[in-house]
């Protein structure tokens, strides 16, 4: 079985007084897609942030394709090929939508090709190329998140809650475009609150309770088995979102 | 500079000049007011540019920054001491001759303090608002007492340069021709951090890390880089508006920074902390309306930025553009 | 003596020896040290204790950073002077002046707390020193009031006249307004501004009114510098814009203050007495320094006794980077290390 593109192991990070994770241990096969659950205050947006450097871990281990990344700076993390896309989408409201997909092209102007492909994905993208990407609506301004985090070649996606607060419609063409992204070779983390969205897109499932990891396994398993659900998540297949 | 489509803060400048105009008797003297009313807010952006930019970006307030300032204007006045001679034929040439050196003397020195700063005195205290008042008001009287120390405690005089003194007429206008070389400098300034700003890379990373540093980390930037670059390019900016705020007074003092400081914190204020345009905006309304006041009603003119500053707080509470945190 | 220090005890040997000295220096000073040189010194200090203290409250406790706060101690003078001015130099002038002062200050103080504490602190401290340049400029150009950059003298009553009087008036009244401030410190009102200024969020989630708390602050602390103002003004029996509103005298404030220990109210004490000390003798030791170093390049100019500003400058930044806590917080330190 080919490594993990990532692993986390025995990960500790302190907020102020604060004990957020207590011991994170998993791992992200690679080139798949790795849904992150779990309910709100379990960890799981600061342990993207801890991988991506954004907080220190203050013990343990995190391996990014054999490369220990935890005591790096979150430049240096980028740099290594991770692109990070925030709850808050981290838009740069004062700058064109074609200012935020250049500053994200690290190595200049993005290929013809591959801008192709991204407004294939989010045509509004093309639409509103010149305009103030703070003049977008909630559903666009996820969309040119994501779109940042893959105009270069990646290897490895986090992502955070990419669908919260977002009409339904728009969350099944976020589901287009990721099945779309899982053709690539990039390997995706996503955190997920929705779990329609968790079942059609995840390969494999990692759940968060209080700071640690308490399962993980398929995907495909997890979705067949409700009692386990109701057990994990406190939800089952039918009552989402 | 990220609001494209609010002009309104920008057509008060030119407001302000027409409304001045019924209330003062001769054209020529409107003109002349006028001009020097630029030439002063010119100066005075040089000098507030930087400290602004670097809030803006870096979350950090430099109560020293008038260090810049008066360092600037100090080696600007060493500079046309020594080359005096050359100032007194009284040709373009060999005016700007003595007067390049002295201004890249000022540029050098502010840069390499400002560069000193951040290191030094402001880096430690990064994010501890507190401290950094603190250190940094420390850091301006030590810095302030250096200069007494390096150059002693009596106004020093600057010679002035011949072929740019005196005035162009123009009908019944005396425009002194310094004025217009101030305000020469400072559009030249100004459209070159426009175009660095909004043309280029650097620009772009600049903007983006005003609005949310984080992010543009998190997208590969090592963004304290960029950090220390801002600090020492809004430094040496700083020493330029000191260098020729003391050759428009025709001296230095060691009190240079603290005078002005008020003054440019009142027009960083209006302009809103962190944009370069609105403290554009807010030293051409600082400028016009000191000189406005000061032929108008003397009394005044010393209060009438601070009273400018109310009313536009109480317009937009945040200052003319204010600059969004994500 | 707990009851009269409001249970905060210096908690240090040495602090409680340094500040006895003190108390027992101010309190005998005209039979201690005759002449008036010395009594000044001590007229000063007593000023300035208080002063420093009303100022800790707003930097220390508060954690608000204000430069315009010489503005009200420059209310207490000129509140003062211009009433005995105007109204006579009765008794009844005098407290009709201090009233006034009061007054103003207050109202100043309600109206800057209200207006500017919602915004950010680096805009409020911009705009406070705006704030201060403003009043300085009103106190110059006002000179029909205010008598301008000369300033005004002080009429006094009869009994105030004498030096010795006038002495124990302001000693006295200093002492007891700082163990009012003490009071204020140690009082749930102190604490409530200690929680906020520790975590905010916190705070506010538990349910204090940021605003409320912050100007009550700014209020209490206006009116302790307008106290210390008019014992100023009483005592120099003058007022004016160099000696009570410049910037020179925020400056020294902010010095005082942090380097005898933010948040310690005895820092105040302890910080102002350093300072006018060592305004009022340093300078003759640095003269002594100065000359012996003739002829070596620079160094003359910098022990040039009028340089005494740039050495405490270097404590200050010091103080702030490596002893957070001020000359008190490091005898503290030292004696919960001694004694634990």
């Amino acid at each position: 079985m080919p490594e993990p593109m990532l692993a986390l192991s025995g990960v500790n990070t302190r907020i102020a007084q604060y004990h957020i994770l207590q011991g994170v241990d998993f791992e992200v096969p690679r080139g798949g897609l790795t849904m992150l659950l779990g309910r709100n205050g379990a960890g799981k947006t600061t342990c993207l942030r801890t991988i991506m450097g954004l907080w220190r871990a203050s013990s343990g281990r995190v391996l990014c394709d054999r490369a220990e990344i935890q005591d790096l700076k979150t430049p240096d993390i980028a740099r290594l090929g991770v692109a990070y896309v925030p709850e808050n989408m981290g838009i740069f409201a004062g700058l064109t939508v074609r200012e935020n997909v250049l500053l994200a092209a690290r190595a200049g102007d993005p290929e013809a090709k591959r801008l192709d492909w991204i407004f294939g994905l989010f045509p509004a993208l093309k639409q509103f190329w010149h305009g103030l990407a703070g003049n977008l609506s909630g559903g666009q301004k996820q969309m040119l998140a994501v779109a940042r985090a893959i105009v270069e070649p990646r290897k490895l996606l986090l992502v955070d809650e990419p669908t919260k607060g977002l009409a339904p419609a728009i969350v099944g063409s976020m589901i287009e475009a990721f099945r779309e992204l899982k053709r690539t070779e990039t390997t995706i983390l996503v955190v997920e609150q929705n779990f329609h969205f968790a079942r059609s897109l995840g390969d494999t499932v990692a759940v968060m309770d209080s700071g640690r990891i308490v399962h993980t396994g398929a995907m495909a398993a997890l979705a067949a088995d409700a009692a386990l659900q109701q057990r994990l998540l406190g939800l089952s297949l039918d009552s989402h979102q | 500079m990220s609001a494209r489509a609010d002009w309104i803060p920008v057509a008060l400048v030119p407001a302000l000049a027409l409304v001045a105009l019924p209330f003062i008797p001769s054209g020529a003297t409107w003109l002349t007011l006028t001009v020097a009313g630029l030439a002063m807010g010119m100066m005075i952006f040089m000098m507030a540019a930087g400290l602004t930019l670097v809030f803006g970006l870096m979350d950090v307030l430099n109560f020293a920054h008038g260090i810049f300032i008066s360092f600037g204007a100090y080696a600007a006045a060493s500079v046309l001491t020594r080359m005096s001679a050359r100032l007194q034929e009284a040709s373009l040439a060999s005016d700007l001759s003595a007067m390049a050196p002295a201004v890249l003397a000022a540029i050098g020195l502010a840069a390499l303090l400002g560069l000193f700063f951040e290191r030094v005195i402001i880096r430690p205290v990064y994010g501890e608002h507190l401290k950094q008042i603190l250190v940094t008001m420390g850091g301006l009287i030590v810095f302030e007492q250096l200069i007494l120390v390096v150059w002693g405690p009596d106004m020093i005089p600057l010679p002035r340069p011949g072929a740019i003194s005196g005035s162009f007429i123009v009908g019944d206008a005396a425009i002194e021709r310094y004025r217009v070389l101030a305000v020469v400098v400072g559009v030249v300034v100004f459209v070159a951090m426009w175009l660095l700003l909004n043309r280029t890379r650097i620009g772009l990373l600049v903007r983006a890390g005003v609005e949310n540093p984080e992010m543009v980390e998190s997208l590969g930037y090592r963004i304290r880089r960029l950090f220390v670059g801002v600090f020492v390019a809004g430094s040496g900016l700083a020493g330029l508006g000191g260098a020729m705020w003391a050759m428009y007074q025709e001296q230095v003092n060691a009190q240079i920074g603290m005078q002005v400081l008020v003054v440019i914190f009142i027009v960083v204020i209006i302009g809103g902390l962190g944009s370069v345009g609105g403290c554009f905006v807010g030293a051409m309304l600082v400028g016009l309306l000191a000189n406005y006041t000061g032929y108008l009603a003397p009394k005044l003119a010393l209060g009438s930025n601070i009273l400018l500053m109310v009313l536009v707080l109480l317009w937009r509470p945040r200052g003319l553009y204010p600059v969004g945190r994500a | 003596m707990s009851r009269l220090l409001s249970g905060d005890l210096p908690r240090s040997r040495a602090l409680a020896v340094l500040l006895a000295l003190l108390l027992v220096g101010l309190a005998a000073a005209p039979f201690l040290f005759p002449g008036t040189r010395s009594l000044n010194v001590a007229a000063k200090i007593a000023v300035f204790v208080l002063l420093a203290a009303s100022y800790d409250l707003l930097l220390g406790y508060a954690g608000i950073v204000s430069f315009a706060h010489t503005m009200f101690f420059g209310i207490g003078g000129y509140g003062v002077a211009i009433a005995m001015a105007r109204l006579g130099s009765g008794w009844g002038a005098l407290a009709a002046g201090c009233l006034a002062a009061l007054a103003l200050s207050l109202a100043v103080a309600l109206a800057i707390g209200l207006l500017s504490l919602r915004v950010r602190a680096i805009f409020f401290s911009m705009i406070t020193l705006a704030v201060a340049s403003f009043f300085q400029i009103l106190a110059s150009q006002l000179s029909g009031v205010t008598g301008g950059e000369d300033g005004m003298n002080v009429r006094l009553p009869e009994p105030l006249g004498s030096k010795l009087v006038a002495y124990y008036l302001v000693f006295a009244a200093a002492l007891a307004l700082f163990l009012v401030l003490l009071r204020v410190v140690n009082s749930p009102f102190g604490r409530v501004l200690l929680a906020i200024r520790e975590n905010e969020f916190r705070a506010e989630a538990v349910g204090y009114r940021l605003v409320n708390y912050r100007t009550a602050a700014n209020c209490l602390a206006a009116a302790a510098a307008t106290a210390a103002g008019i014992l100023y003004a009483i005592w120099l029996r003058y007022t004016g814009p160099q000696a009570t509103l410049s910037f020179d005298i925020m400056v020294d404030l902010l010095l005082m203050v942090v380097i005898g220990g933010m948040g310690t109210m005895y820092g105040a004490a302890v910080g102002a007495t350093v300072f006018v000390v060592a305004q009022s003798y340093l300078r003759d030791g640095m003269k002594a320094l100065s000359g012996a170093l003739a002829g070596v390049p620079l160094l003359p100019e910098l022990f040039h006794p009028d340089r005494w500003l740039l050495w405490l400058g270097v404590l200050f930044v010091l103080s702030v980077y490596f002893f957070p806590f001020g000359i008190v917080g490091q005898l503290r330190a030292r004696a919960a290390r001694a004694g634990a």
